[in-house]
């Protein structure tokens, strides 16, 4: 039988691997945005987003390989897992779409990270308590960003307008996941670390709300959803994205530059 | 005539610290007064340049013409006494 601290680093390394994938996994994906971007602003826009939560992911998995005592640093963690050994949710690795499905992924997930973040400031952990108190304030920024853009689409034209609703329809059964509790989940709101996922589900959908009435757009209906990528169960969609990611490291062990 | 399927133009002026006027560093195109305000932040504060933006449409700014520079500005030429040259500035002032 394992000891109780074993199982306690256990569930706080899994629960900062998800908090750390999420942002990795969506970070590479905006990455893929530079150069493609419909104007040069969005361009930057999107890359300071990607920089900004690969800034988020380096801290997180550098504090989970510090947590599981193994010697991996961020670098390790980052490109040399397998597939199965990332926890993020998979709305994270769903494909950029348009411009428009960029950008409803990012509101969806920036307001978690955004509610998520500031019931985190005062973990009982204080190391992420720093990390969200970091976090915050760019998160603020990145949902500012995305809903802006979201309200722009959705208000906009006839065809923006169907777009982004067609997206929203398309990702949305995906934000269950994030607010699914699990044992992971629960050790870490006994234990003063994370708060509840129903207070931040709560947060969340006032805020959601409230953007998609801006943007004219309809809420879709909530649908049961077998949730994974948690757990270390992914869409077909990460197993590219990890190839492309980790290519170098693969080819080129502890290459630097 | 504006080209429609060109975002408008706006200039970015930039105050790098409290206490200095903000600064012309450039321009970019937005479909708004907010997405100016964001790209400005985006494009224009990456390597924290700055803690306040403006950002003007460019077309609310009116120029001189080049074509009268002479006559603006060739008759401040011959004028040195407006400079005030004869002022002992106090070292603690540091941002004049």
């Amino acid at each position: 039988m394992k000891g109780a601290a074993e199982t306690d680093a256990q569930a706080l390394f899994r629960y900062v691997l998800r908090l750390g994938d999420l942002s990795l996994v969506l970070g590479q994906r905006l990455g893929e945005w530079v150069g493609h971007s419909p104007a040069l602003e969005e361009d930057l826009g999107l890359a300071n987003i990607a920089l900004d939560l690969i800034g988020q992911a380096r801290l997180l998995l550098s504090y989970a390989g510090e947590i599981e005592g193994r010697g991996r640093d961020e670098d390790q963690l980052a490109y040399l897992r397998e597939q199965g050994a990332y926890f993020n949710a998979i709305l994270a690795e769903q494909p950029n779409g348009d411009f428009g499905q960029t950008l409803v992924r990012q509101v969806l997930i920036d307001a978690f990270q955004l509610e998520l973040y500031e019931r985190m400031t005062d973990s009982m952990d204080a190391r992420l308590a720093a990390i969200a108190a970091k976090s915050v304030k760019e998160v603020r920024y990145h949902l500012r960003y995305s809903s802006g853009w979201l309200v722009r689409l959705g208000d906009g034209t006839p065809e923006s307008h169907q777009r982004v609703q067609t997206s929203l329809e398309l990702l949305w059964p995906y934000t269950v996941e994030l607010f699914a509790e699990d044992d992971v989940d629960r050790a870490m709101v006994d234990r003063g670390i994370a708060p509840r996922l129903s207070e931040v589900r709560a947060a969340w959908v006032e805020r959601i709300e409230a953007i998609l009435a801006e943007a004219t757009l309809k809420r879709p209906a909530d649908r049961p959803h077998a949730w994974h990528g948690k757990r270390g169960q992914h869409s077909e969609h990460l197993g590219y994205i990890l190839a492309e990611m980790q290519y170098l490291q693969r080819a080129y062990p502890g290459a630097r530059w | 005539m504006e080209d429609q399927r060109q975002w408008p133009l706006f200039e970015v002026f930039i105050r790098a610290r409290g206490g200095l006027d903000h600064k012309h560093v450039g321009s970019l195109h937005a479909a708004d007064p907010s997405m100016a305000l964001d790209h400005a932040r985006d494009l224009y504060t990456r390597r924290q340049e700055g803690v306040s933006i403006w950002v003007v449409p460019s077309k609310a700014i009116i120029a001189s013409d080049p074509a009268e520079t002479d006559s603006l500005f060739e008759p401040a030429r011959d004028k040195i006494y407006r400079h005030p040259t004869f002022y002992v500035i106090p070292d603690e002032v540091k941002t004049l």
